[in-house]
């Protein structure tokens, strides 16, 4: 048995409404660039500092009594939360003001607090030192990502196609920083990980699609823009949602399956596939209608024929 | 389209053998897999810590400690020499990574300021023409001493933490002032901490008995003595009695070279020491001149105890008492004296740890979901391209061989991302077949024969499948480059797998569809 997920030869009007695409885009960044100034992201201990201890508890629901147990330490904002299982209890901690010793100091008050019989699943603690530098890492990681990948399109393709293909990753990259700040996911290290991995992935939809539209304009040298592009997305429309959907397959069953640490991390990778599927056909092609893509034959056609003889 | 070069073919045969033979010892247990004779790949896949449960920690070297003790010993230095050649000064002081003095005789100016020259050679001296007198570390020295306070450090570590018994530890430098430990199976750092939180300084020093402790406390302290707090007794009010000492060390404990568990006369724990040659003469002169007189034991600027010389102790023996030793505590303070004391003080910047039984559910929950993930992607490139997408799982398979098999022969630590990793390049893996598979396709739809459908699909697949790829590559790299820990490890599973997806999507697929044109030799293809 096949199965045939679009009809033989799609045609969707992916340029006609690209209208109502940018501006659905534009409402998306604006309200993540206004989530994110306003309410701002819940970042983890790895960019603030801090302490973070999961423990299983030998009996379940002792949530309120070791919020109180807590409280009388004087360690400012404690939280607990169930994570996962009912036996299972994820206590944050804010950086104590005195830098690292005090850290280390709350880390031992609280194991005392809790006494015997509690299993330490996880322990960490990240100092204001480290904190700060993993923070400005996460920015320069993904700042340079996408510069590097800016650099390498604008080779490859020409500036038209390196434009629009950054509009779309960085459109991926901010809305998913929108949907964390929305939910009030952690933003940690991972977090930043998976954020990269979105821009890697969502580019690797744009390259493709960017492709086929090269192509198509050495081969119709006379065809309308707008319906070069169209067919151009509509001819790799069946590639890309293919492999979306394979990825989508993997990354549900992470999400599902892989544990309570991984989930924000899958959610965030399966969101990314989501827009970066959407961007690369809805966005980044309809994009070049309007950046000027120029039809050029010559120098192009020989740097692409290098590579398939080479295959 | 249906010639594929012999070597060519070799090469794959090559590369999937030794995927195999370097995937293998995986499925072995750990100690089967560590006896295997030499010859063959042995090396499993290595866990990281929060797979395999352990502990984390990133200490600081505090230099700058070291920097101020320098200069209080050069400040020492130059008040002795000055008394000496009888040379009057003033504002003798120490601050930043310098020491100033002002000469009050002019005249002798020139001779003090030979004489504090020669006194340390790490520092820039020079002589103002109003008798001041500066002394600067030099940025050389500066330099030397940070390494070797950071290389001292590390030394000492490992000789603290080895004795504990744990499996291989892991003590590595971290940029320029800072110590990684990892513990793997220890997941209780608080042992650990304690083992590194103290400098383990310990000095002995005469009590000075010409003034009073009341008068010190009231902040007249004599120069040449200190006020040191004792480490377990306390007055009426609670506070740690006060020992007035001499400042100068009388026997330091860089000549110890060795402590160990002992009891005293009324069978309560004690540490027993022994100091060198030179420490044991020392030893046994002072405590000859000293008769009758109690002698301070320092650790890390608290009195230990203070016991009265007994009498001469000539051999370099001792034995450290006190009256909240357990056998557990004093057993500790033996095995910090034996290491060594450390030259600064460690903070600890960053503690990670995670208990077996996560790790083992994180294990599990991993192995699961990219199980669960590749059987649903492969049931699905099945249905959706029939023959081709049996090729593709082939490859898929072959791709997941080769990530282990690289993982192993490389080294590389698998963590928790590095599982998302590689779930990830499960999904992204078939891209590269797919993009091969839609260009047969469209070939076939503009009429092609097979053979030149085929052939046309994969040359024209190949460009988009290299500029794809190194997209995600360059994401990957820079994932490593700024990346820390688990972040890198995620960053190493994923170009790991998208090199190996591009070369079985490629090479592997393209060897089944050839073979399988070739015995065949279809006048249709349905794909």
């Amino acid at each position: 048995m096949r199965i045939r997920l679009l009809p033989e030869h799609p045609d969707f009007g992916f340029l006609k409404r690209r209208m109502i695409f940018f501006a659905f885009s534009v409402i998306l960044t604006a309200a993540s660039i206004g989530l994110f100034l306003s309410k701002g992201l819940s970042y983890g201990i790895d960019f603030t500092g801090g302490i973070m201890i999961e423990v299983k508890t030998p009996e379940p629901n002792q949530i309120g009594d070791m919020r109180v147990k807590l409280k009388g330490l004087g360690l400012g904002s404690v939280e607990l939360q169930e994570f996962g299982a009912p036996d299972d209890i994820l206590i944050r901690i804010q950086a104590q003001e005195g830098g690292e010793k005090a850290n280390a100091v709350a880390v031992k008050a609280v194991k005392e607090a809790l006494g015997e019989g509690v299993e330490y699943r996880r322990t960490e603690l990240v100092g204001p030192k480290v904190s700060d530098e993993l923070f400005w890492n996460g920015v320069y990681a993904v700042v340079s990502a996408i510069l590097a990948i800016l650099v390498y399109i604008w080779f490859r393709f020409e500036w038209q196609f390196g434009l629009g293909a950054v509009v779309a990753l960085s459109h991926d990259v901010i809305s998913t920083i929108g949907i964390f700040s929305l939910m009030g996911l952690e933003f940690n290290l991972a977090t930043v990980a998976a954020v990269l991995t979105i821009a890697g992935y969502s580019i690797n939809d744009t390259v493709v699609v960017f492709d086929r539209v090269r192509e198509n304009l050495r081969k119709y040298k006379t065809k309308p823009m707008e319906e070069l592009l169209n067919e151009s997305a509509n001819e790799t429309l069946s590639r890309t949602v293919m492999t979306s959907l394979t990825t989508m397959l993997a990354l549900v069953a992470l999400y599902f399956l892989g544990g309570e640490i991984i989930r924000d991390f899958a959610f965030a990778m399966i969101w990314g596939v989501l827009i970066g599927t959407y961007s690369s056909v809805c966005l980044a092609v309809p994009l070049l209608l309007h950046l000027g893509v120029e039809r050029r034959s010559g120098e192009d056609e020989d740097k692409d024929s290098k590579i398939e003889q080479t295959a | 389209m249906l010639k594929i070069e012999t070597w060519k073919l070799a090469v794959v045969g090559l590369l999937l053998a030794l995927g195999v033979a370097f995937a293998a010892p995986n499925l072995l247990d750990e100690e089967t897999a560590a006896n295997l004779p030499d010859v063959l790949p042995n090396k499993q896949i290595s866990l990281g810590l929060d797979l395999q449960g352990g502990s984390h920690i990133l200490l600081e070297v505090e230099v700058g400690v070291v920097v101020e003790e320098r200069l209080e010993a050069l400040k020492d230095s130059i008040r002795a020499e000055m008394r000496k050649e009888r040379i009057r000064y003033t504002g003798l002081r120490a601050g930043g990574t310098g020491v100033s003095v002002m000469i009050k005789d002019l005249g002798r100016a020139e001779k003090a300021y030979e004489i504090i020259r020669g006194l340390d050679v790490g520092f820039e001296t020079d002589l103002g023409d109003n008798g001041s007198i500066t002394m600067n570390l030099t940025e050389q020295a500066l330099k030397e001493r940070r390494i070797q306070a950071v290389d001292q450090s590390i030394e000492i570590v490992r000789r603290r933490i080895d004795p504990q018994g744990v499996k291989e530890p892991t003590i590595t430098r971290q940029g320029e002032d800072r110590i990684l430990l990892q513990v793997p199976g220890e997941d209780d750092p608080e042992q650990l901490k304690k083992l590194l939180g103290q400098t383990a300084k310990l000095t002995f020093h005469l009590l000075d008995h010409k003034n009073s402790v009341a008068e010190a406390m009231a902040g007249r302290i004599p120069p040449g003595s200190m006020l040191l707090p004792s480490i377990d007794e306390y007055d009426s009010a609670g506070r740690p009695r006060m020992y007035l000492l001499k400042k100068r060390v009388a026997v330091s404990g860089d000549t110890l070279v060795s402590a160990s568990l002992g009891f005293d006369e009324a069978n309560r724990p004690a540490v027993n020491f022994r100091l060198d040659a030179l420490g044991g003469k020392k030893f046994a002169d002072i405590t000859r001149q000293n008769l009758g007189k109690p002698f301070a034991i320092v650790l890390d600027n608290k009195v230990l105890s203070a016991p009265t010389i007994q009498g001469i102790i000539p051999g370099g023996s001792g034995q450290i008492t006190s009256g909240t030793f357990t056998t557990e505590s004093a057993k500790e303070l033996a095995l910090l004296l034996s290491a060594g004391a450390l030259p600064a003080p460690l903070t600890v910047l960053e503690e990670r740890s995670v208990g077996p039984g996560l790790g083992q559910d994180s294990v599990e929950a991993g192995k699961i979901a990219s199980m669960i993930g590749l059987a649903a992607v492969i049931v699905f490139m099945v249905i959706y391209y029939g023959r081709f997408g049996v090729f593709a799982d082939v490859a898929l398979i072959t791709n997941m061989i080769l990530i282990v098999a690289m993982l192993s022969a490389f080294g590389a630590t698998l963590t928790l991302p590095g599982i998302a990793g590689i779930v990830l390049t499960i999904g992204m893996a078939v891209d590269a077949n797919v993009l091969v598979f839609e260009r047969i396709r469209e070939e076939l739809k503009t009429g092609r024969g097979v053979m030149s459908a085929v052939d046309n699909g994969y040359k024209r697949a190949f460009g988009t499948i290299i500029d794809a790829n190194i997209t995600t590559l360059i994401a990957a790299t820079l994932l490593f480059a700024f990346g820390s820990g688990p972040v890198q490890g995620f960053a190493v599973t994923l170009a790991i797998g998208i090199i190996s997806s591009m070369f079985t999507a490629i090479w592997v697929t393209r060897i089944q569809v050839v073979l399988w044109l070739r015995k065949t030799r279809p006048q249709t293809l349905r794909i």
